[in-house]
């Protein structure tokens, strides 16, 4: 669906991706490394937020008008910023905007995605609450279901789970998860590597702006790995048949 | 998703109606309803039809022509900005459009004409835009608000200088009074000079409606829903020069109504960006044509400045709302 060809980002001077290839065609796909490794970096390049070389092919194209990659991408920012304390609906509802044409009103085709992403996100009770009355778990479902009302074949998350609680983590990794299985592929930019082996399917691990790693999460993050890359120790055990990686200092 | 604040939008455009409305009644001559009613659809006596067609109707359809506009650009700016705390005047356009005027005033350009005056105002609000534009191919909104800072203050200062080197007391008086802002003695000249300017900027204004909403997620969150940035920041730079220029023009500087308005609408709609952009308008265009009806009533010997005036009626609305919600941005 995506296909990336030698594609770096150069941010001030400094190249932050060097030279990533890849195919992302389904699936929920854990994006690791260290801070600065450029995952946002990479997944902002996809979006089409910072200029990149190399190609990004988008179901074969190349070059796509913003409207028209926004229709097939759905970007979901780090941190929870909302500028204006408007209703859980109406911030839901711009994740419409790239199907509208500017004076055009929504179809009912807009109203059912809206519907379709309030529910999955179990909003519907919220829908006409103000966005500043929420709490921040609240907050994380609800911009979590604005990029999901895009409808877009891809999902790209920025650290959706920054901020969150344990519970608040495994809701949004379960509705990112349910997203895939209804065939979308799903990237998403993870800190925690128990989770990340825990709910993914695939890994990308990158360090320094390069791939290092990509395959199933059992073989990517191995204690070696996660000692040349994020300098810690690992204790990587199970628990109830789940793997759990547990950094530890060097000794 | 389209409920749209309808119901708003008729009460404000009523009450502005009304406001004009009102306007018209008002005067040294005292005609009454039914004379200025007749004259406005034509059938009124010689006196009353001069009075009403060139006096008061194009006062009236300034006040909310101007108001409209210096509504809409308030709001369109709070939306595009993210803050509150935006006017018309923050990009510097009503301060450069201003120091054309003065200009016009200074070296006497605005006796020859009653055109020369707004003309000269219109060709800063432009000047003015070139550099913002400049600035605003780098970077994102910050260096738009510093940069019409930078112009903005530049512009105070040779306004300052003309005042500084006025020819004579009267000159400097003249472009004092001209600054507070009035629509005394205007015509249907200054309509006709005026509306085109207010069309462009509200047009404008209206077609980057969602691009404002979608900026609610911040600029990264509106770019990935398919949003030129670059492109709306440009349109709504031209509209804001063009349309409050245009105002400036015909108007003087009128400060306030950008600000204050949409705050003052903002309660009765859903707070997207897009939403409040008629609702300013109309509750701009009531604003002006009430505080210009407000001038003419006031027993003083020389009429008080609308600049002055918009203030005065609209700081307490403003506060009394501030004070009363928690947060009503």
């Amino acid at each position: 669906m995506v296909r990336l060809d030698n594609l770096s980002v150069t941010l001030g001077g400094r190249q932050v991706v060097a030279g990533i290839s890849t195919e992302l065609t389904g699936g929920l796909i854990g994006l690791v490394g260290p801070n600065g490794a450029g995952k946002s970096s990479l997944v902002r390049a996809i979006a089409g937020l910072v200029p990149s070389e190399g190609t990004i092919l988008i179901d074969g194209k190349r070059a796509l008008p913003l409207r028209e990659r926004a229709r097939r991408i759905a970007y979901l920012p780090q941190g929870q910023a909302v500028f204006w304390p408007v209703t859980v609906e109406r911030l839901v509802a711009l994740g419409r905007l790239p199907h509208l044409a500017p004076f055009e009103r929504p179809a009912d085709t807009d109203h059912a995605a809206i519907e379709r992403a309030l529910t999955r996100t179990d909003l519907l009770d919220l829908r006409d609450r103000s966005i500043d009355e929420l709490s921040g778990g609240e907050r994380a479902r609800v911009l979590l279901a604005r990029a999901l009302a895009v409808e877009a074949p891809l999902l790209l998350a920025d650290e959706p789970l920054a901020a969150l609680d344990p519970a608040h983590q495994i809701e949004v990794m379960q509705l990112l998860r349910a997203e895939a299985a209804r065939g979308a592929a799903v990237i998403a930019v993870l800190h925690d590597l128990t989770l990340a082996a825990r709910w993914c399917d695939r890994l990308l691990l990158m360090d320094k702006g390069q791939l290092v790693a990509d395959g199933a999460p059992r073989e990517v993050l191995t204690a070696e790995r996660i000692d040349a890359v994020y300098g810690v120790s690992a204790f990587i055990g199970e628990a109830e048949g789940e793997p759990l990686i547990v950094p530890l200092p060097h000794h | 998703m389209t409920k749209s604040p309808v119901r708003i939008d008729i009460a404000l455009a009523l009450l502005a109606l009304l406001c004009a409305g009102l306007s018209l009644g008002i005067g040294p001559a005292q005609l009454g309803a039914s004379r200025v009613l007749a004259a406005l659809i034509g059938k009124g006596d010689p006196v009353a039809t001069t009075i009403v067609w060139q006096l008061r109707l194009p006062r009236a359809l300034l006040a909310l022509l101007v108001g409209a506009m210096l509504g809409g650009a308030g709001a369109a700016l709070q939306g595009y900005l993210r803050n509150p705390l935006a006017d018309p005047g923050v990009l510097g356009t009503s301060t450069t459009a201003a120091l054309g005027a003065v200009l016009a005033l200074y070296y006497g350009f605005a006796a020859l004409s009653p055109l020369t005056l707004p003309l000269f105002a219109i060709m800063g609000a432009v000047a003015g835009l070139m550099p913002l534009l400049f600035a605003a191919r780098s970077e994102g909104p910050l260096a738009l608000i510093l940069a019409g800072i930078a112009i903005g203050t530049a512009a105070s200062a040779g306004i300052s200088l003309a005042l500084n080197f006025a020819p004579n007391p009267f000159a400097a008086v003249e472009i004092m009074t001209w600054l507070m802002g009035s629509l005394a003695d205007r015509s249907m000249l200054h309509v006709w000079l005026v509306l085109p300017c207010v069309a462009v900027g509200i047009g404008l204004v209206l077609l980057e409606g969602r691009a404002l909403d979608a900026l609610t997620l911040g600029e990264e969150g509106a770019t990935a829903l398919g949003v030129d940035l670059k492109r709306t920041q440009t349109l709504l730079l031209i509209a804001v020069a063009i349309g409050v220029g245009g105002t400036v023009a015909v108007s003087g500087v009128i400060g306030f109504v950008g600000l204050a308005v949409p705050h003052l609408v903002r309660p009765f709609t859903d707070r997207r960006p897009s939403s409040l952009l008629v609702p300013s308008m109309l509750g701009g265009a009531a604003l002006l044509a009430a505080a210009d009806a407000v001038v003419r009533t006031v027993p003083t010997l020389e009429e008080p400045r609308l600049g002055v005036v918009t203030a005065l009626i609209g700081v307490p609305i403003f506060l009394h709302q501030l004070v009363r919600a928690r947060r009503q941005w």
